[in-house]
């Protein structure tokens, strides 16, 4: 009746249809498959390994009222075909790698089943329900199928009495929900989705779905993922994070208060770009209040209108002072100042300290949210102390981390401080802005506390009774040392960021000289000097020593600052070559500078 | 038979007797075994399961194929006062010296045998008098033997077994009482009882024949496989609960992996070809996602492979040679979505844990499309996947901490076998009746230990 045979590369699969025969089963090897030949080319079809992968992993091959019918598939360098049964209609999958694999289902191909299928014990559920079932319906429609399935059941539910007939019918049962719906459709390709019939190997015995034993690696046709369901997967993920976020994250997210002090100076730009963009980036609402020492100026404003936040630029008649020590002190009087605006204009929030210089890692306004009154985070300290002796000094007293911030117990509660130990840089600190020496922090920077602002609001009911008032400071404003000040008592601070275990932030003073000279808001007009006209490239080699007089070194950022005669080749700036030379040249063109001054 | 209505569903009381009528359709079919009533019941029921939805199919399934599919609150059932277990005085040579000579069998995936024994030492359920009991409990540590790269190798388990099961038969009178019927064995291999690595070798032998009656407690589980037997209780691996601890990271960090494995794709060693370790499933998943960016698999084992887990959303749980895998514990506790690939797999706990629930199921032969399936999961039934995930009573039956913790596997373990109290009368054997066939099985493991 039916037949199978390949030539070379070919494989043909002769099928003899009966409509409405039920599932068979058909396990082919083709190597193992010579012996049989082709009958005829007669009504060959040839599908061309060309053929394009079909949008679902089967598609029909099988007419419905065909009685006989010879279907050839051409295979490339295959070396195995494994098939795999299903219970939907006939299906093929061909990839050019090493495996075939055909489904079969309303079919029989008889001549394969006999290479492979004894092999395999039939099983109750699989095999041997679906023999019966098929060699029925050879004979006749389905209904003797059933009726067959029915006397068989009865029979078997009589013998072994009720609890084994429910077994059968677990098993029965499932097989006919997976058939039930395919029956009588032969041009129904169904998707994949059956569980595979049964069969196991002898040694088993038992009706089992799995086969024991070697197994094909199933590789689809198709390699690239469909870029749908990349899409779906990846709103997926973003589901899940939003949930997690919800579960997880801030519920209330309050506004973030940043307070940052600030001045119009050399390194003023590269500063406030910094924590500027760190600010950019806070997942919350965020208001900024710059206050400006020496008043408004357009350079600071010009600044921080680029970060398109929401800002308050207020200015304080007070200059700068060149002394560390005062500095600090006005500094602490220009967060104050804030503070009164954050009170004045009842601004709602988590008041951040952030001075321009710091560096601040995204967890701090994280972690600012859980604050409940003032909480307190550990700021890591970078101090550059160029003197190799302090160095040595330092590993030898070992273990003093250049860490500030809350100390906690192992019951994370709050016991104490880690303050800065200055003692060590005595009369090696920086005193002055131009003094080339560690500029050493306060005992507690500001910029290591996170408040609530209700704590400085004027009239708030549920306001803790440990906090001072600020209108209660007038005069004494440059006694406030930290927000510590502000309190009564330091026992309610919160630590935060795992106690205090997680450095959140980091503290740097790096500044030019205060006669120090820049382009106002760094935008070079008019022209500088030319220090290698540009037709001497490429450059002449340069003594590899650096200047040893910092004074020239401070001198040149002076001098590039100058303007020039002289044309403008602002692309030869850049090579490093290029720079040693430049710093010698304007060494030397510093010198006869300054004897000019 | 009607346990599965007890379940999850119970906030939705329509659902609860709409599956009670269709359960009733489905009694009434044994109880009048007319098979000519089967069409208009059956067409009735599936005029409700199409207005109950998809979900009520599940629910069916579970109910007809077996008995187990509970859910929840077993799990925080306390076995202590319903069950009495005597704990078998044996040489140390049967499992303390065992112990000694390789201690790295304490951190294996089958160390349960271990933990097992120690808890029972300590635990409450335990008796010192066998006459009250109502299991026995026989501590012989079978997987112990490892190879220096710790695989283990249970060729000598089924000698050391029937050593062991001699020894209590002769100095005690209670294995004769009932042959093995009320006593239960940790045999944590891969194939159980069956002491073999090789599934066909594991068929081939099958159940030791000595342990036929008795209770088995394994990781092995597979529906109608000839070593998974009856009653077994079907248990995680052991994976290490202080070291998962340490690597818990905080439940905010955003996962941002779809699907994560790591993991052999292929066994060269012991399966040049391919397709026959794992089914040929594991080779697929490479084959046909290795340059999927949708998924993050590799076949090394990084410092942070527990950290990948928790970020992200599906991890792989593919057989190996055996079904089960540790990865199965891994992903629940680290709250990642089991993707089970392992047809007919038993899963730990099956009747205390829902898997259906917590799992995504997928069949060996559909690997090739996992990624529609996966995707096509719609985010909702993710995220609930993931609310049941994160209920610490399931993470807690995963584990065998130490100390033993309430709700830990231990304590599952305990509640599955007082489910099975009070024992059945077939459980003792009449005076003189032999079941067992003490000479039976390979000649090899008739040799003495």
């Amino acid at each position: 009746m039916s037949k199978t045979c390949h030539r070379d590369e070919l494989i043909c699969v002769s099928l003899s249809l009966s409509l409405r025969i039920d599932t068979r089963i058909a396990v082919a090897k083709w190597k193992y498959e010579k012996q049989y030949m082709c009958k005829s080319h007669r009504d060959v079809k040839v599908f061309s390994t060309n053929l394009k992968p079909p949008p679902s992993p089967t598609f029909d091959l099988l007419p419905s009222n065909s009685k006989r019918k010879l279907f050839c598939y051409e295979l490339q360098t295959s070396n195995q075909i494994q098939t795999y049964e299903s219970s939907s209609a006939l299906g093929l999958q061909l990839t050019n790698t090493h495996s075939v694999t055909i489904y079969t289902d309303k079919m029989k191909l008889s001549a394969l089943q006999q290479s492979y299928l004894t092999r395999r014990a039939n099983s109750f559920r699989g095999s041997g329900q679906l023999d019966s079932a098929g060699d029925g319906a050879v004979k006749s429609p389905a209904a003797i199928f059933w009726l067959v399935i029915h006397g068989l059941c009865c029979l078997i539910s009589l013998v072994l009495g009720f609890r084994f007939s429910r077994l059968v019918f677990f098993f029965l049962f499932s097989a006919s929900l997976y058939t039930a719906p395919f029956r009588g459709g032969t041009e129904i390709a169904a998707p994949l989705d059956g569980p595979p019939p049964a069969n196991r190997t002898a040694a088993v015995g038992t009706a089992s779905r799995v086969v024991v034993g070697r197994h094909g690696i199933r590789i689809r046709p198709w390699p690239h993922p469909d870029p749908v369901e990349v899409m779906k997967a990846h709103r997926i993920i973003e589901r899940v994070q939003r949930e997690q976020r919800t579960l997880f994250g801030v519920k209330n997210p309050r506004t973030v208060i940043a307070v940052t002090p600030t001045y119009v100076r050399t390194f003023q730009t590269l500063h406030l770009t910094g924590v500027m963009h760190a600010l950019m980036l806070v997942p919350y609402d965020l208001v900024w209040i710059v206050v400006e020492a020496g008043g408004v100026t357009n350079e600071t404003a010009s600044i921080i209108a680029k970060s398109g936040l929401r800002t308050i630029h207020v200015g304080f008649s007070q200059r700068m002072p060149n002394l560390w020590e005062a500095r600090h002190k006005l500094e602490s009087r220009l967060r104050l100042h804030a503070l009164r605006v954050v009170r004045k204009e009842k601004l709602d929030g988590v008041v951040v300290f952030a001075d321009d210089s710091n560096t601040h890692s995204m967890e701090l306004f994280e972690e600012a949210q859980n604050v409940k009154w003032i909480g307190a985070v550990s700021v890591g300290i970078l101090l550059h102390s160029d003197e190799s002796s302090s160095m040595v000094q330092m590993e030898e007293e070992g273990a003093v981390m250049p860490v500030q911030g809350p100390a906690c117990n192992a019951t994370d509660k709050l016991v104490g401080w880690h303050t800065f130990n200055s003692l060590r840089y005595t009369g090696k600190s920086a005193v002055y802005v131009d003094d080339k020496a560690p500029v050493l922090p306060r005992k507690l920077e500001w910029s290591g506390f996170v408040l609530n602002s209700r704590l400085v609001w004027k009239d708030v009911d549920d306001k803790p009774e440990w906090v001072k008032d600020l209108d209660s400071l007038n005069g004494v404003d440059e006694e406030i040392e930290s927000p510590l000040s502000l309190l009564k008592s330091t026992s309610l601070v919160e630590p935060l960021g795992n106690c205090g275990r997680q450095v959140l932030l980091w503290w740097l003073r790096v500044e030019a000289r205060t006669d120090s000279k820049f382009p106002s808001q760094w935008i070079i007009d008019p022209p500088l000097d030319i220090t290698i006209p540009s037709k001497r490239t490429p450059w002449p080699d340069t003594p590899p020593e650096l200047p040893s007089n910092d004074k020239v070194l401070i001198g040149t950022q002076e001098q590039t600052n100058k303007p020039s005669l002289r044309t403008k080749t602002p692309r030869s700036r850049r090579s490093r070559s290029k720079r040693k030379h430049d710093t010698k040249v304007i060494g030397v063109q510093i010198s006869t500078h300054s004897e000019q001054n | 038979m009607f346990k599965s209505f007890q379940l999850h569903h119970r906030h939705i009381p329509f659902r609860i007797l709409l599956s009670k009528i269709i359960s009733f359709l489905g009694a009434q079919k044994w109880v009048c075994g007319n098979w000519g009533l089967f069409v208009p019941i059956f067409s009735l029921q599936l005029a409700l399961w199409s207005w109950a939805g998809t979900n009520q199919l599940k629910e069916f399934q579970v109910f007809y194929f077996a008995d187990f599919g509970s859910a929840g609150d077993v799990l925080e059932d306390d076995p202590v006062g319903r069950l009495k277990v005597f704990v078998y005085e044996l040489p140390s040579k049967y499992n303390k010296k065992i112990l000694q000579k390789d201690p790295r069998c304490l951190n294996h995936m089958f160390a349960a045998e271990i933990f097992m024994h120690r808890f029972l030492l300590s635990s409450p359920v335990r008796t010192l008098n066998p006459e009250e009991a109502d299991w026995f409990y026989t501590p012989v540590y079978t997987t112990c033997d490892l190879t220096p790269n710790g695989l283990p190798l249970p060729f000598k388990s089924p000698r050391m077994m029937r050593s062991a099961i001699q020894l209590i038969s002769s100095n005690w009178p209670y294995w004769n009482r009932t042959e093995g019927a009320d006593h239960f064995f940790v045999v944590p291999h891969d194939f159980g009882a069956c002491f073999h690595y090789q599934e066909e070798k594991a068929i081939e032998r099958g159940i030791l024949q000595l342990l036929r009656r008795a209770t088995l407690v394994q990781t092995f589980g597979q529906r109608n496989h000839v070593c998974l037997k009856e009653g077994s209780i079907t248990i995680p691996p052991y994976a290490p609960p202080q070291k998962m601890h340490t690597h818990l990271i905080p439940d905010k960090t955003p996962r941002s992996i779809f699907v994560s494995f790591r993991g052999l794709f292929y066994d060269v060693g012991n399966d040049p070809e391919g397709g026959y370790y794992a089914r040929g499933a594991r080779a697929a998943v490479w084959e046909n996602f290795k340059d999927n960016p949708l998924f993050d698999i590799s076949t090394e084992h990084p410092t942070t492979y527990y950290e990948d887990m928790q970020r992200a959303v599906f991890c792989l749980c593919p057989l190996g040679w055996a079904p089960w895998s540790p990865r199965l514990v891994e992903a629940v506790i680290f709250g990642c979505i089991p993707v089970i690939i392992a047809d007919d797999i038993v899963l730990p706990f099956a009747d205390a844990i829902p898997w259906e629930e917590i799992g995504v199921f997928v069949a060996e032969e559909e690997v090739p499309k996992l990624d529609t399936i996966l995707t096509s999961i719609s985010p909702e039934v993710i995220l609930r996947k993931q609310r049941l995930l994160a209920n610490p009573s399931m993470k807690q039956a995963m584990l065998f901490p130490q100390p033993a913790q309430p709700g830990d596997a231990f304590h599952q373990v305990l509640n599955g076998l007082a489910r099975k109290l009070p024992h059945d009368n077939t459980v003792f054997l009449k005076p003189g009746e032999k079941i067992l066939n003490w000479t039976a099985g390979p000649v090899g493991d008739l040799k003495p230990w």
